[in-house]
């Protein structure tokens, strides 16, 4: 057994958080190899040589590795895959695009989201929006893993793996970068963060849902939101929490205006506290809530900030 | 440019999904079946470049169980041109693996030449997000995922995608895959005069053993489970009452 785990790596820092968690499920399956892969990856090695329980650390420093672009990080890890039965990385919109291209490459299946190990060929995943778990048992000789992160707790620090080159196969030209466009905040990272204030289409307008921010800050939480306040433009994509968006699970989530659908239970029913605001006594949303207010929210939210 | 369009049928996404006491699945007798939402958005999508000009030929395909005809018919009755229906398994409650499906697709490809394939990002029923990219890697493709904005150009295509730091852009050579995602367009209904007219469009029917393709999954389901539940709590009757109990009961402020 020896796995290959794929550390998040966004502009040559190490997504710890991220990284930590699925290294936590990567070490059930055995000595666990983290590859950082970048135009520049030093630092994010670095970063992973000292998380607990690494047995070694590969970086890949090329150009074409820059942008995670799928087609040169998949021909990257291919060429890296024989030394190892497991090929694992969080499931994050990089690891999603990167691994079904890796295990196709491969001849394998691609095991996506999975939430638990039970040995080291059979996994756990929700499929239907969660609304079911399915026990899988894999027959491939290599197994390529995306781990649903907010179901595994981060590895400790504290490590020292020893850090070693590896050659990146040539370019192949599909693609090219073009553009990111990131909004940069000072809130905690959405999968991460303790505390997440999510607003749905009941906010009303993109005006209003500053609102919803404002009660974030108070809290030092992440912002997150409903597809339809996504699809409305009341918040950007990347805060979209469900089975089509991210996956959380803070100690404390606050639906501010969201009905409840179960594409976004997906995202959030595995939180430690969920606390719902709604005008509608019978939302769905409520059937999960440990904390119901039946309140107006232009009423409820402005009051919480203030008594916070 | 031809484009070609790998439809899915998949339980509707109203639908409350039953999972089966005995644990060998979920409950698909009697259940509203539909396209899967994001692969009505990438017909949706491979209709409008149609339109502008930019395709010449919508063809759907869906790999499944015959009863994928209607999921093609209502793909034709958007506007598709053609459809293609690989049979790879008899009893409903059968899925085929993204592999088996992307190596059926890349057989399609073979034959058809398309200039692009649009797929959707993720199946409703698998949540497996994963056939776009494998058929893309079979293919020696370029690949763009979750893609938000398509802008042909030329040999190229220009993609915004949807990632979890925001958006990125991206520009892949053709032909390639480009999986689509939520915010792309909104697809049309299908007008009742054009579903007549879709029951009139050609519908080629194959086997996957047509195109040498062993579809034993990889995966066996080894069983099927509800989700641990979660229960309703309190309702509350104030702002203060609430803070009170997320301080005091909860312990989370
Ligand atoms: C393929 C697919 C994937 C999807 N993926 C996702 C996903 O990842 N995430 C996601 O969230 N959704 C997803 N959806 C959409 C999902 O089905 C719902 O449409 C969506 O979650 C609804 O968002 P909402 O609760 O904000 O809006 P609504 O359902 O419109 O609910 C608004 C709520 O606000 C309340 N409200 C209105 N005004 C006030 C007020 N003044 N005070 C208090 N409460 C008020 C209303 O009572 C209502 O309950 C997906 C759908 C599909 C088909
Ligand atoms: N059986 C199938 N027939 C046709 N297209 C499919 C099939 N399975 C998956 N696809 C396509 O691949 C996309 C992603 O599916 P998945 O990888 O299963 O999440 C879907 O949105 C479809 O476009």
């Amino acid at each position: 057994m020896a796995v290959l785990l794929l550390g998040e790596v966004t502009d040559g820092q190490l997504a710890v958080d991220a990284t930590a968690k699925a290294l936590t499920a990567a070490r059930k399956l055995g000595p666990v190899t983290i590859l950082c892969a970048g135009a520049k990856a030093a630092d994010a090695a670095a970063e992973a040589a000292k998380l607990e329980g690494v047995e070694k650390v590969l970086v890949a420093e090329d150009d074409s590795l820059g942008h995670r672009l799928a087609e040169p990080t998949a021909a990257l890890i291919v060429a890296l895959a024989k030394d190892y039965t497991h090929i694992v990385a969080p499931a994050t919109t990089d690891a999603k695009n990167i691994l079904p291209r890796v295990a196709a490459l491969l001849d394998v299946m691609v095991i996506s989201d999975v939430s638990g190990i039970v040995d080291a060929d059979t996994f756990e995943r929700p499929i239907y929006a969660g609304n079911a778990i399915q026990t899988v048992k894999s027959s491939d000789p290599i197994k390529v893993l995306s781990i649903r992160t907010s179901t595994f707790d981060p590895t400790g620090q504290g490590g020292s793996a020893p850090i070693e080159k590896v050659d990146v196969p040539a370019a192949t030209g599909l693609s090219e970068w073009v553009e990111d466009k990131v909004a940069a905040s000072d809130r905690p990272e959405l999968t991460s963060a303790k505390i997440v204030v999510s607003g749905g289409r009941g906010v009303g307008s993109k005006e209003n849902f500053e609102m919803i921010e404002k009660l974030a800050d108070k809290l030092g939480a992440a912002v997150g939101a409903s597809r339809a306040a996504v699809d409305s433009g009341y918040a950007p994509n990347d805060w979209q929490v469900g089975q089509t968006g991210k996956v959380v699970a803070p100690d404390l989530y606050i639906a501010v205006g969201i009905s409840g659908a179960i594409q976004h239970l997906a995202g959030m029913k595995d939180s430690k506290v969920i606390v719902a605001i709604n005008k509608d006594e019978e939302a769905p949303i409520f059937q999960v809530a440990d904390y119901g207010l039946v309140a107006d929210l232009f009423q409820a939210v402005p009051e919480l900030i203030e008594k916070l | 440019m031809k484009v070609l369009v790998p439809v899915k049928r998949v339980i509707d996404y109203n639908v409350k999904v039953r999972v089966r006491a005995d644990g060998s699945g979920v409950d698909l007798a009697n259940v509203k079946m539909s396209m899967n939402p994001f692969d009505e958005i990438a017909v949706e999508e491979a209709i409008r470049l149609k339109e502008k000009g930019v395709a010449d030929e919508v063809v759907v395909v869906s790999i499944g169980v015959k009863q994928a005809q209607e999921t093609l018919r209502t793909a034709l009755a958007m506007g598709a041109d053609r459809a293609i229906l690989v049979v790879a398994a008899d009893d409903v409650h059968q899925d085929i693996e993204p592999l088996a499906v992307a190596k059926i697709l890349a057989k399609v490809v073979e034959e058809e030449k398309p200039g692009l394939v649009l797929c959707g990002k993720q199946a409703i029923d698998n949540d497996m997000n994963a056939t776009g990219q494998m058929l893309a890697a079979l293919l020696g493709w370029a690949q763009a995922t979750f893609a938000s904005e398509l802008k042909v150009e030329g040999d190229t295509a220009l993609v915004t995608r949807e990632v979890d730091g925001g958006l990125q852009t991206i520009k892949v050579k053709l032909p390639a895959v480009v999986t689509v995602d939520l915010r792309l367009n909104e697809p049309r209904y299908a007008s009742l005069p054009n579903i007549m007219k879709a029951k009139k469009k050609p519908l080629e029917e194959k086997t996957a053993a047509d195109y040498g393709v062993d579809v034993t999954p990889r995966l066996t389901v080894v069983k099927t489970s509800e989700p641990e539940g979660r229960k309703a709590g309190v309702k509350v009757g104030s702002v203060d009452e609430l803070i009170q109990k997320l301080k005091e009961e909860a312990g989370v402020l």
